[in-house]
């Protein structure tokens, strides 16, 4: 896929967020992406919650989300979307899921899957990496929803809400306090 | 129906409520920083309450606007959630009102059903040592207030005439003024920081910036985005000595996951031997930074002419015990650091607003149980001055929901008391009226965003902060 077309992708899918917000889009604030492209280090290109994909597809894929409270979502979505597309397009009742709307600049978007599942799915990039850090209740088989992007192979997975948001920028054991 | 009112001063605010009664009270609350997602989450719209949010400046969004590092603007993201929840048909924000002021928290409580303080902490923890009101010190506090275009911090001009800054400190917020302090302007001018400041960096003279800490590496209070950033901070090297890091690599395989890959990442550009890239990178770059640990100050040094900040005194420690009661103890060992540009990032610090809220002043927070202040019906307290001013967004979110719980709880049980009439923002109109206070709107301060924004697109950055109330009330009127 072109860089053109998953451009265009990129901006229809924000564009998306912002009519279905209501609110004025300010182009350039919202995709600012971070200068800082890990170079230094050999990190892995920044990911910022798109999914190439070369057309949407009328094919969906269903997910069932185990909600913080136990119960189960299900609820289904065009492949290439991540899962914090479909949480905000189907606008799943979890609290305070994608606070930075798929910047990776926070950790609310946290799910937990299966091994098999989070096997399955590519490399986590540094940056990733950074955010689930801060993740309450951080397991093996952590990801951040707006990171992983739907596909025919995720068909029917169970995705686990972890039981709360908190990013750990306050604990002692993380360090940071601010 | 009934009003309530939470008030707001500069914090985090995010609440989700549950179901309340059909007979729902109406709710006031100012306007915080990151803060409103209590009509947001959809647990609000079904029930009959009316929030009311009180500011202090016309502009609403606290920290998220004035905090938050002009380069990290998808942390601003979270704006377009508190902006929906401010245009909700039942929630209201009133800008330029000073609580504590313009209106006292009893009349508040006389207006509303329960009135919600989360003013935030608009103070700073001092280092209280000789010197620090020499000319050359400042809390990172109001420097970041400066390059972020807090009102009162706009005459700050800061002299970045020295080739050496200092900063006590070594959390993320002591990091975000290190690598506002070296990046290349071509990268800074195209965010949102102030225009006096861009300019005033873009002729900065400081070349090397110590992030200093009275502990060691592995307490390090930052978190591994921000120190990655500065890592990759293009046109920079790190410059550590390697003595700070003795023994540290040894501990790595008993550390947690967070703690684990942030002393690697940190050994990484401390002590490893860079790879050809790197060195040359390295060898090209005209600014410096690091981290110095185990270092307390002991006192700013003044020039000879006993005006402005020469350098920085520093006891050396060394650390005691393990785990989590480790701490530092000073070896009578004093190391003096030539700087003329101290800034400390020791810590905020919330402030008492009006005698009748209780107020411990050595935890610097509401006395609380849960949210509910102490010995005062009706009146709860959410975010930073609630707990204490740490965490970041997703935190004080967390704590909101929190407080918010508990608010329905009370009003479920009949703890709160919504039977009676209240007249809520009509009552309180009336008094500012009288004393002649002229709330700004949720669209006055959209009128003040769109001439920001348009500003702002000049200049090709997403904006251009109003820095002056009396220009801001001006545009809100308009």
């Amino acid at each position: 896929m072109s860089v053109a077309s998953a451009s265009i992708q990129f901006f229809t899918r924000l564009l998306r967020y912002r009519t279905k917000c209501a609110v004025p889009f300010h182009a350039a604030s919202r995709i600012l992406i971070s200068p800082y492209l890990p170079q230094v280090f050999g990190g892995n290109k920044v990911l910022l919650g798109t999914c190439a994909q070369p057309l949407r597809s009328e094919e969906k894929v269903t997910v069932y989300f185990i909600n913080r409270d136990g119960r189960k979502i299900t609820t289904s979505s065009a492949k290439g979307d991540s899962l914090l597309d479909l949480v905000v397009e189907q606008n799943l009742d979890i609290e305070g899921f994608g606070a930075c709307e798929g910047t990776l600049a926070c950790s609310t978007c946290h799910v937990i899957l299966d091994q098999k599942v989070y096997n399955q799915l590519g490399p986590i990039t540094d940056e990733e990496n950074d955010m689930l850090d801060l993740a309450f209740g951080l397991t093996d088989t952590s990801r951040l929803g707006c990171q992983v992007c739907l596909s025919r192979d995720l068909e029917g997975i169970t995705v686990r809400v972890p039981d709360r948001v908190n990013d750990m920028r306050r604990s002692d054991d993380a360090g940071p306090t601010l | 129906r009934s009003k309530t009112c939470w008030r707001y001063g500069g914090t985090h605010w995010y609440a989700g409520l549950g179901n309340a009664n059909p007979q729902g009270p109406d709710w006031c609350h100012t306007f915080a920083p990151a803060n409103i997602c209590l009509v947001h989450t959809g647990m609000f719209l079904s029930v009959n309450v009316q929030v009311d949010i009180y500011e202090r400046l016309p502009v609403p969004f606290g920290l998220v606007r004035f905090g938050v590092a002009p380069d990290h603007p998808e942390v601003k993201n979270v704006i377009n959630t508190f902006t929906q929840t401010a245009q909700h048909a039942r929630c209201s924000f009133h800008g330029n009102v000073r609580v504590g002021k313009d209106v006292t928290v009893e009349e508040l409580q006389e207006a509303y059903h329960a009135v919600v303080l989360s003013y935030g902490a608009e103070g700073n923890r001092t280092m209280g040592v000789p010197g620090e009101d020499l000319a050359g010190v400042y809390s990172a506090k109001d420097f970041v207030g400066w390059y972020n275009g807090l009102p009162r911090n706009s005459e700050l001009r800061p002299d970045l005439s020295c080739e050496t800054a200092v900063i006590l400190g070594q959390g993320n917020v002591a990091l975000d003024v290190a690598r506002i302090l070296l990046s290349p302007v071509d990268i800074l001018k195209k965010t949102d920081i102030t225009q006096h400041a861009l300019d005033a960096l873009a002729e900065s003279s400081v070349r090397r910036v110590l992030i200093v800490g009275r502990r060691g590496p592995l307490q390090v209070a930052c978190t591994i985005k921000e120190l990655r950033e500065m890592v990759n901070l293009p046109g920079t090297r790190p410059e550590m000595e390697a003595s700070e890091f003795e023994g540290i690599a040894e501990t790595l395989k008993s550390l947690a996951r967070p703690r684990k890959r942030l002393t690697e990442l940190l050994l990484k550009a401390a002590i490893e031997t860079p790879g050809e890239e790197e060195l040359e990178r390295r060898n090209r770059a005209e600014r410096a930074w690091g981290f110095r640990f185990l270092r307390k100050p002991l006192e700013v040094l003044p020039s000879t002419d006993l005006i402005r900040a020469a350098g920085i005194r520093l006891a050396v420690n060394r650390l005691e015990g393990d785990g989590e009661g480790v701490r530092a103890v000073a070896t009578g060992e004093v190391e003096d650091v030539e700087c003329g540009l101290v800034i400390s990032s020791i810590g905020y610090k919330s402030l008492l607003i009006d005698p009748a809220v209780p107020f411990d002043a050595r935890k610097a927070i509401i006395p609380n149980t849960m949210g509910r202040v102490q010995q005062t019906a009706g009146l709860y307290c959410s975010g930073w001055v609630k707990r204490g001013p740490t965490g970041v967004i997703a935190t004080t979110m967390n704590d909101s929901f929190d407080t918010a719980r508990t608010l329905l709880q009370d009003i479920g049980k009949g703890t709160l008391d919504v039977s009676t009439v209240k007249p809520g923002s009509q009552g309180v109109s009336t008094l500012l009226e009288k004393r002649g206070v002229k709330p700004v709107s949720f669209s006055d301060w959209e009128k003040i965003d769109s001439e920001e924004t348009r500003r702002g697109e000049i200049k090709g950055k997403p904006r251009e902060k109003m820095l002056d109330v009396g220009e801001m009330l001006q545009v809100a009127r308009a």
